[in-house]
């Protein structure tokens, strides 16, 4: 396990500026999600540091060695691709033990057949193991595949969107077992998501991708509490951060342009008036559509509500954020 | 199944496409059919008019094909003691003794050594060229690709005069390596076509993740690109034995003593004792079968076509 430090780190394909000057330090044992559309460089960064692409400048350091005029094989690094790429000719035991068979590990097989089993029972595939690659479903594929990486012990993994086929019950399995791993091993992880449970649940820290350049970097409830843009306060949060023209509540501070107001920052029972558009029953929680004005919001209230469409109900904001005309946040006055 | 089912030919046109692959199939095996018949008929029978369809099979083309023989005086004949062996008393009853071996087999082993070393050779130099066209950058690419194709422009026959005088420069006339060499020059390009067409195809993820897994970039070729072009590597080999193993014209123009292959060298049995169709046929029977073998042996990846992959796109 090893700090991976990435520094003025620029790469284009073509005109697409895909990396723009991004500097980072991934802790060692740190657990660091990636977050950011399409297109923001997350799986640019990725391949950067597996050795798959080189920089057009800037450095990639592994426990404080530039590794740029490394192999990928040298750099000791195990990647999930978003892809599966099982080796198709090859069962899935043979995919397991690849990495195990390589020049650079050359484990004895007894060993390599030890660990295959203990990384198939973990990924629940102990029955698929002498299947032919190809003849498994796409879940299963992804599991072989997060199998490939874990049966290593590598300077760092690095994941892009690996549970991003899974149904929702293995996904929150193998969340918690990515993140047990984590914990036993004390591995460092770079883990590319969309997922805004994983996010929150695995990540030590969150790095935000805009077009090429890192945004914010800081710990999950930074990234959600303390976002520095309304870009990266619209990464994260469930039902998404209602941004609203500043002027739509009273107070707002001189320079600001927009609000930004989540489920919690909305104080209902006092305020303006707002009309219930839509309830919709999620189980654990309730979700309302309110119209305040010509705007639409979204928040949340308690699952058993007793709310129907029609109503009117007070709400005033809480804490909330403010952007100004570019989207930056500025400094809150308290309300 | 309506007659008008959109899948499912009509009962007709079944029947039409079975009657044209018949008569194509009898039309591609009569003269193999003829060639081996011939083969196993007595001198006299294989011309016979009208042609046996039924006769008595016998290996006398076969005993030609691989000895040379005299024929002695029949008193000459009657004052020798029996014959030793099946292949002596086959010579015998034509009337004939055997005075030594033929040079079929040496003609022929020149053929496998040739046909298949150039083989091998243009798949070698063919994937990894292909594979370097496929995966990296080289400048001028495509210029390059259109250089090795158009070696294959003209017949390579057209320039038979200047690789005369080549190869006589050289000392590679008559020799293997030199008529390896030319076939592989000719293949080649056949062969990085095709292969790079193959090649193509494997999705570049399966080596990114082998590099990742600790292999160099050769490794991973070896144990992840080529498992995957087998079905491609199998039928350019194919193609290129087929080439080199069929070929006559350069065959006859640059060997004679030493590396004569057998095309050339089947027709000269003619002269023989007289016209001996049933050698020839012999000859020609043994050599349509390390082919016959060869595609039998890689029918198998033909076959199986195109892997489908494990990448998800």
């Amino acid at each position: 396990m090893a700090e991976v430090t990435l520094s003025h780190l620029s790469k284009s394909f073509g005109a697409t500026k895909a990396l723009q000057d991004v500097t980072m330090t991934i802790p060692s044992g740190a657990f660091v999600v990636l977050l950011g559309p399409t297109g923001a460089g997350k799986t640019t960064t990725l391949r950067l540091i597996a050795g798959l692409d080189k920089p057009d400048s800037g450095d990639v350091r592994i426990a404080g060695t530039s590794v740029l005029q490394d192999t990928p094989a040298q750099r000791d690094v195990a990647m999930v691709f978003q892809q599966y790429s099982l080796y198709p000719h090859l069962t899935v035991r043979d995919n397991l033990a690849f990495p195990l068979r390589s020049p650079m590990i050359a484990m004895p097989e007894a060993q390599i057949a030890r660990r295959v089993a203990e990384v198939a029972e973990v990924l629940r595939i102990p029955h698929k193991l002498d299947n032919k690659a190809t003849a498994l479903s796409g879940g299963e594929m992804q599991r072989v595949s997060i199998g490939r990486a874990l049966v290593r012990n590598p300077r760092i993994y690095l994941m892009d969107e690996p549970l991003s086929s899974l149904d929702a019950k293995l996904r929150a399995d193998l969340r918690i077992e990515l993140k047990r791993i984590h914990h036993d091993l004390a591995a460092t992880f770079l883990y590319v998501t969309h997922d805004q449970i994983e996010a929150m649940t695995m990540a030590t820290h969150v790095g935000v991708l805009d077009h090429g350049k890192l945004v914010q970097f800081g710990t999950p409830r930074e990234i959600y509490e303390n976002p520095v843009s309304t870009y990266v306060a619209s990464r994260l949060g469930q039902p998404h951060i209602n941004l609203l023209p500043a002027q739509a509540f009273p107070g707002a501070p001189a320079n600001a342009a927009q609000i930004g107001l989540r489920p919690e920052h909305i104080h209902v029972g006092e305020g303006q008036p707002a009309t219930i558009q839509r309830v919709e029953h999620l189980g654990d929680q309730t979700r309302l559509h309110l119209s305040l004005g010509p705007h639409s919001l979204i928040t949340l209230t308690e699952p058993h509500t007793l709310l129907k469409p029609g109503q009117t109900l007070n709400i005033r904001p809480q804490n909330p954020l403010w952007f100004d005309a570019q989207g930056n946040r500025i400094p809150s006055p308290r309300i | 199944m309506s007659a008008y089912s959109v899948t499912e030919p009509s009962k007709t046109s079944k029947w039409a496409a079975a009657l044209l692959v018949t008569l194509y199939t009898v039309i591609t095996l009569l003269p193999l059919v003829w060639i081996i018949s011939t083969s196993f008929k007595t001198g006299p029978d294989s011309i016979s008019y009208p042609p046996k369809v039924f006769f008595d099979p016998t290996v006398e083309g076969y005993v030609n094909l691989f000895t040379t023989r005299t024929r002695p005086a029949v008193s000459e004949l009657e004052a020798l003691p029996p014959p030793e062996g099946l292949m002596e008393e086959i010579a015998r009853r034509q009337g004939t003794i055997i005075t030594g071996p033929s040079r079929f087999g040496e003609r022929f082993m020149n053929s496998v050594i040739i046909g298949f070393g150039s083989t091998a050779l243009s798949i070698i130099l063919g994937t990894l060229a292909a594979y370097a066209f496929s995966r990296f950058k080289v400048p001028l690419k495509d210029d390059l690709l259109f250089f090795i194709l158009s070696t294959r422009m003209m017949p390579p026959i057209a320039v038979a005069i200047p690789i005369y005088l080549m190869y006589r420069e050289l000392g590679l006339s008559d020799t293997h390596l030199g008529m390896i060499l030319l076939y592989t020059a000719v293949n080649i390009s056949l062969a990085v076509w095709l292969l790079k067409g193959f090649i193509d195809e494997i999705p570049r993820e399966y080596e990114e993740a082998a590099l990742i897994d600790g292999y160099t970039r050769f490794q991973a070729f070896r144990k992840v690109v080529l498992p995957q072009a087998a079905t491609g590597i199998a039928s350019t080999a194919i193609f290129c034995l087929i080439f080199a193993w069929n070929e006559y014209a350069f065959a006859v123009l640059l060997t004679s003593g030493n590396a004569q292959t057998a095309p050339p060298f089947i027709p000269t049995i003619i002269g023989v004792g007289g016209q001996d169709w049933p050698a020839v046929a012999a000859g020609a029977t043994l050599f349509l079968l390390p082919v016959m073998i060869f595609t039998i042996l890689l029918r198998k990846h033909l076959l199986r076509g195109i892997t489908f992959g494990a990448v998800r796109k």
